[in-house]
């Protein structure tokens, strides 16, 4: 894995907003192709090693849902994230709700989050910026301290992976 | 990860994060934590049991003293979840930096074949 110039930074704001911002050496239309085509989505929002992601379902339209779901390999975990589109105004902005579905884990994430992506491009570099609102800073707490706790066990794994990278590197 | 969700549980509380900012700036005796506070000594005892249970606190045996101090360890892996969370966005996002790339060298391929570029 090569390691971009560019380094995403997440950050909370106000009463349960999330906000992660990210830089992309590419033009918009193609960083909006890469994260609203199914089949290229499948390809980097695979989690961790040891896990896939066998259902990647996007009918990227107002109106229309998503469907994300993801197993482990190693011991038969698996969950997911649904919702529907409620913006679409390629190549720029999407927003769309998310629900977490525990699958077989023993975690939920209440009433889910709306989540607004904001494409904006400069000398052809895209800044991405994806805003979860969780409305309620409780809501957020729980959703940081428990609801993704799945999310959270992917991480541990990747923040090893990337420090052992880093370490490398 | 249960000592995790106990500290976020202990930390949602403004009065034990205010004890909590108090240690920050050194180990300090029960008497000495309640001293800003308008509170009972049994009320702030219970708020400490929850901090210590929750590992954010540890208490130090020094004669007669018991002084309570932060326990660096799990308050680190605290208020590491942005940090966490950035991890889990960074390893997705070097995997569309790669994917991204792919697509600009297939986009220059298709230009090349059409002739537009030398």
């Amino acid at each position: 894995m090569t390691t971009s110039q560019y380094r995403s930074e997440v950050t909370e704001e106000g009463t349960g907003i999330v906000r992660v911002t990210r830089k992309f050496a590419a033009p918009r239309p193609m960083v909006w192709k890469a994260m609203t085509e199914p089949e290229l989505v499948k390809r980097w929002l695979v989690g961790p090693p040891g896990w896939s992601m066998p259902i990647c379902e996007m009918d990227v339209r107002v109106g229309g849902t998503y469907r994300w779901w993801w197993v482990s390999d190693e011991d038969d975990q698996e969950f997911g994230f649904r919702g529907e589109y409620h913006e679409v105004e390629a190549p720029e902005r999407l927003v769309n709700t998310e629900y977490f579905e525990q699958g077989n884990t023993d975690e939920s994430m209440g009433d889910g989050s709306h989540v607004t992506l904001t494409l904006t491009e400069q000398d052809g570099v895209t800044t991405a910026v994806t805003v979860m609102d969780f409305h309620t800073a409780q809501a957020r707490a729980d959703a940081l301290a428990t609801g993704m706790t799945e999310g959270m066990e992917m991480s541990y794994q990747l923040l090893d992976t990337l420090l052992e990278e880093q370490k490398k590197g | 990860m249960q000592q995790l969700d106990l500290a976020f549980t202990a930390l949602a509380d403004p009065t034990r994060r205010a004890i909590i900012a108090r240690l920050a700036e050194g180990e300090a005796t029960v008497s000495e934590i309640m001293a800003p506070f308008e509170i009972t000594q049994p009320a702030i005892s219970r708020h400490l049991k929850v901090l210590e249970q929750a590992g954010l606190i540890e208490t130090r045996i020094d004669g007669q003293r018991r002084p309570r101090r932060l326990n660096p360890k799990t308050l680190e892996a605290t208020t590491d979840w942005l940090e966490r969370c950035r991890a889990v966005f960074e390893a997705n996002y070097q995997r569309l930096d790669a994917l991204l790339e792919e697509m600009k060298m297939e986009e220059e391929d298709t230009t090349n074949l059409k002739g537009t570029e030398p």
